[in-house]
């Protein structure tokens, strides 16, 4: 389920946490929360700025609020003209950006150790005083319907995860999409805007992590210098909604231009504050990760019905998600024969536990990814964060712990408890032919 | 409004410049006895090694009713060696956690590997087996055909890549910068399993390729254990003259019909080749038009002013041999024929006019302050390392490109506006829903070419 939206197109490749434990926390006396990593492989810092808030802080009627929101950030304020921001950061030889999911909205740059001060300065500024302005309204509006009509609209895969994850989901706010329903941005006011700029954007519902080469003291006496002295806010109101259990599949069909099908199957599943996190970790492993996973060596390598298969368990969220399986039907293939496949292998795994060997590699495949993870100070700050969006960044460093802990009959427990077909939700994308002009 | 930034930071910009990058790089060079060029860096705060190959294996190379041989051959590289299966080397891989993949533009195949330190020797022999030994099963020829022609329709359903093929197309006509890497769905059906023996033996050779580095090994140790790895892999016959180069297409308008909310419009014309002179003028003078990300001209009017866009940038793709200059956006099917408008008269105004000063000195800012960026990484200094070798560039590169950058001034960006960009010459893509953008030719968008 491709779950963030981002600002400008940027790749993000997932990446697996620093050795967190060397992370140091601390509170200002507005509720910031400050969390630093020293890094001095390269000699650039990651600086980024988290508020709690994204789409599941949405209202009905009011989705993209928060995304729209992130945009209209690069505004300006009584000091940084409209789109300066930008400007100053690259002036400065840095690199920055921000996007929206679910939960968070992220606001970063990359720079040398030199020059991250501009971006500090640059962050706290906009954290206190946006303009969010006027005359920038309508035309940024539209340049976010465009960015729906680019990602979603015409995009077959993301509009059948879009619609797909309407029907998982029937009262958690995760049923909208982040980037919004397009008569939603429309309708989206100035007012709207301030409103959740006043209640969300506060010291106390953000925090920052910085990641690169830097010395700690030195690096937090100049956050301290521009952040402390923004007051603390008013606590935001929390999303008390939870998802009822689902009793019985259910199923969703989009039609569409397109030239291939493609499947995707929702399960729902617990986030990583849950024991299970891990098992379920593996199980995607298992299942989909690597040429030798059982999903791509069935349906990719011996039946060549499916194009390409993933398994992705999406624990970094704050509220439980879904455990998601997505292939790509071959050419002429029909999309229920790889479904009669996926329940065949799934119901293996339901059934027996997987080999020892197996789980090995899967602890392996896992670890490795954990030390590729940390080449990049980005890919770092952007792990310790979701871990403090979600729950604590503390959880970081009990991860590699608590997958070398998993056995095959976890494995087997977490697949027969979650994967369950009354609790899925099914999406086919059926290619139409394009309309006759 | 805009003096938000202390003057003391832009000055730390200017004045301290420090080869740093080149200290912490350390590259090293050597060339093997059988021809390979390797390039590397030790790194050793994790242990972790990566590797980046180009090797002279590109769809340039393959005769023209073979198109798609070069892909397929770099696809099935990893599909079965003189000792191991394709599920043996996927398993051995997955087991280590480790990455292998393969690649193939027009002009180099690559090969991409990151594993621990620890299991260096596996992934060498890999390394050396895939480079010397594989084997292209027949089975595994006819999965990966059929994997090839599933791709080619999948790219159908992208109107970004439509647009991009289109342009190609058109720019460099029959040659093999003008058709995909992939080949079609007809020509690859037809590639048989000699065909790919002979690419492979022909052109996958050492004294083709350059292998770059990375991580927690040093350079003695790289030549000593390739040197023993790669004995089997000899050194080919001297490079083939080069393909005769494509003559580039004349201005054209192209329209594609889909059911599609956007335009996906490409603009654009013939570029320059790395080795170009004036390439750093041309590259000052476009980040400033198009490339600058939300500092460019272009981002400033089509998105920001008019809010015509999400995406917007332009592009010299600068080849070893050929280059290309491209405007590629999308927007609402109804505003393509404005948003073209707005392109061209930018890319007038830069012509006419120039770049001010200030444009100048914040272009150079960017290119030489976020250069370090670029090699914040493992894998990012190894793509970058094995580049410097294929265009020629030097180790010293990261050395002089400030100086390089520094050294141009608004008189060579004007230049290279009125000589590179050529408004005559512009190739117009649109893949739309034709009716609703209802354009008769770029020429009555507005003020014409």
């Amino acid at each position: 389920m491709r779950r963030v939206i981002f600002f400008l197109l940027l790749v993000l490749s997932w990446t697996t946490p620093a050795q967190a434990s060397q992370v140091q926390e601390v509170i200002l006396e507005n509720g910031l929360k400050v969390l630093l990593l020293e890094d001095h492989k390269s000699a650039a810092v990651t600086f980024q700025v988290w508020y709690r808030v994204g789409s599941r802080n949405e209202q009905d009627g009011k989705s993209g609020l928060s995304h729209f929101l992130e945009h209209m950030m690069f505004k300006g304020t009584p000091k940084v003209g409209p789109e300066e921001y930008s400007r100053i950061i690259a002036k400065n030889g840095g690199n920055s950006n921000a996007f929206t999911s679910e939960d968070h909205t992220v606001y970063f740059a990359t720079m040398s150790r030199d020059k991250i001060g501009v971006e500090i300065e640059l962050e706290a500024d906009r954290m206190a005083s946006a303009l969010l302005d006027g005359a920038y309204f309508d035309p940024e509006k539209n340049v976010v319907m465009e960015e729906r009509r680019l990602r979603t609209e015409d995009n077959p895969a993301t509009a059948l995860a879009e619609v797909t994850g309407a029907v998982a989901y029937t009262v958690h706010p995760y049923r909208r999409p982040v980037i919004g329903w397009m008569a939603d941005i429309q309708a989206l006011s100035r007012d709207d805007l301030r409103k959740h700029y006043q209640t969300y954007y506060v010291p106390n519902n953000a925090f920052i992590v910085v990641v690169g080469d830097f010395a700690t003291q030195e690096m937090l006496a100049k956050i301290k210098q521009e952040f402390a002295k923004i007051p603390r806010g008013a606590e935001p109101p929390k999303v008390t909604v939870q998802e009822p259990p689902q009793r019985g599949e259910r199923r969703v069909i989009l039609k569409k231009e397109a030239e291939l099908p493609v499947l995707e199957i929702y399960y729902h599943v617990p986030n990583l504050k849950d024991a299970d996190s891990f098992a379920l970790d593996l199980l995607s492993v298992v299942l989909a990760s690597g040429r030798s996973s059982r999903l791509y060596q069935e349906l990719v390598y011996h039946k060549r019905i499916a194009r390409s298969v993933s398994a992705d368990y999406d624990g970094l969220s704050v509220d439980p998600s879904v455990f998601s399986l997505t292939a790509q039907v071959m050419p002429d293939q029909d999309p229920s024969q790889v479904e009669r496949a996926v329940d065949g292998l799934v119901a293996q795994v339901r059934s027996e536990r997987v080999s020892d060997r197996e789980v090995e590699k899967a602890k392996n495949q896992v670890e490795a990814a954990f030390i590729f993870g940390q080449d990049s100070i980005f890919g770092q700050a952007m792990r310790v964060g979701q871990y403090e969006s979600v729950a604590k960044w503390q959880l970081v460093d009990s991860y590699l712990a608590g997958v070398r802990a998993v056995t095959a009959a976890d494995i087997l427990r977490v697949a027969k408890k979650y994967l369950d077909p009354d609790q899925r939700t099914v999406g086919t994308l059926i290619p139409v032919k394009e309309k006759s002009q | 409004m805009k003096k938000f930034i202390t003057v003391s930071v832009l000055l730390i910009a200017v004045l301290c410049m420090p080869p740093w990058s080149e200290a912490r790089l350390s590259p090293r060079r050597s060339v093997l006895e059988n021809g390979l060029v390797l390039l590397t860096s030790e790194q050793k705060a994790l242990p972790m090694v990566t590797f980046s190959l180009l090797i002279e294996a590109g769809s340039r190379d393959e005769p023209s009713d073979h198109e798609g041989l070069a892909n397929l051959a770099a696809r099935l590289l990893t599909y079965g060696t003189r000792s191991r299966t394709a599920l043996q080397i996927s398993d051995t891989l997955d087991f280590l956690g480790a990455t292998l993949s393969t690649g193939c533009s027009e002009e180099a195949a690559t090969v991409s590997m990151t594993l621990l330190r620890k299991d260096l020797d596996t992934g060498l022999q890999l390394l050396a087996e895939v480079l010397a030994g594989s084997v292209f099963p027949a089975e595994e020829i006819d999965r990966q055909k059929q994997s090839v022609m599933a791709s080619i329709r999948a790219k159908e359903e992208e109107p970004g890549q439509i647009a991009e093929s289109k342009f190609m197309e058109a720019l460099f006509l029959k040659s093999p910068y003008g058709r995909p890497v992939e080949g079609t769905a007809d020509s690859v059906k037809r590639i048989d399993r000699a065909s790919l023996l002979e690419f492979y033996q022909r052109y996958y050779r050492p004294n083709r390729a350059v292998l770059a580095v990375v991580g927690d090994v040093s350079h003695q140790e790289m030549v000593e254990r390739l040197a023993k790895v790669f004995r089997p892999w000899e050194k080919g016959s001297p490079s083939m003259a080069p393909n005769p180069l494509p003559s580039p297409g004349s201005a054209n308008f192209i329209r594609v019909n889909k059911d599609l909310t956007q335009a996906n419009i490409i603009i654009g014309h013939e570029g320059v080749p790395r080795s170009h002179p004036d390439y750093y003028a041309i590259q000052v003078m476009n980040y400033i038009l198009g490339s600058g990300g939300f500092s460019s001209r272009l981002m400033d009017s089509i998105r920001n002013e008019r809010g015509l866009a999400y995406s917007i940038y332009s592009l010299f793709a600068a080849e070893k041999y050929v280059g290309s200059f491209q405007i590629a956006m999308q927007t609402k099917n109804e505003s393509a024929g404005e948003a073209i408008r707005v392109a061209v008269e930018e890319i007038r105004r830069i012509r006419e006019q120039g770049v001010t000063q200030e444009e100048l000195q914040a272009a150079k800012d960017y290119l030489i302050g976020s250069f370090p960026l670029r090699l914040d990484t493992n894998r990012r200094v190894a793509n970058f390392l094995s580049q410097v070798e294929f265009f020629g560039l030097g180790l010293d590169y990261p050395e002089r490109y400030p100086d390089i950058i520094r050294g141009i001034s608004r008189e060579d960006v004007l230049r290279a506006a009125r000589r590179y960009l050529q408004p005559e010459k512009l190739i117009v893509v649109v893949v739309a829903d034709q009716a609703k953008a209802a354009l008769k030719t770029p020429l009555d968008t507005g003020k014409g070419l």
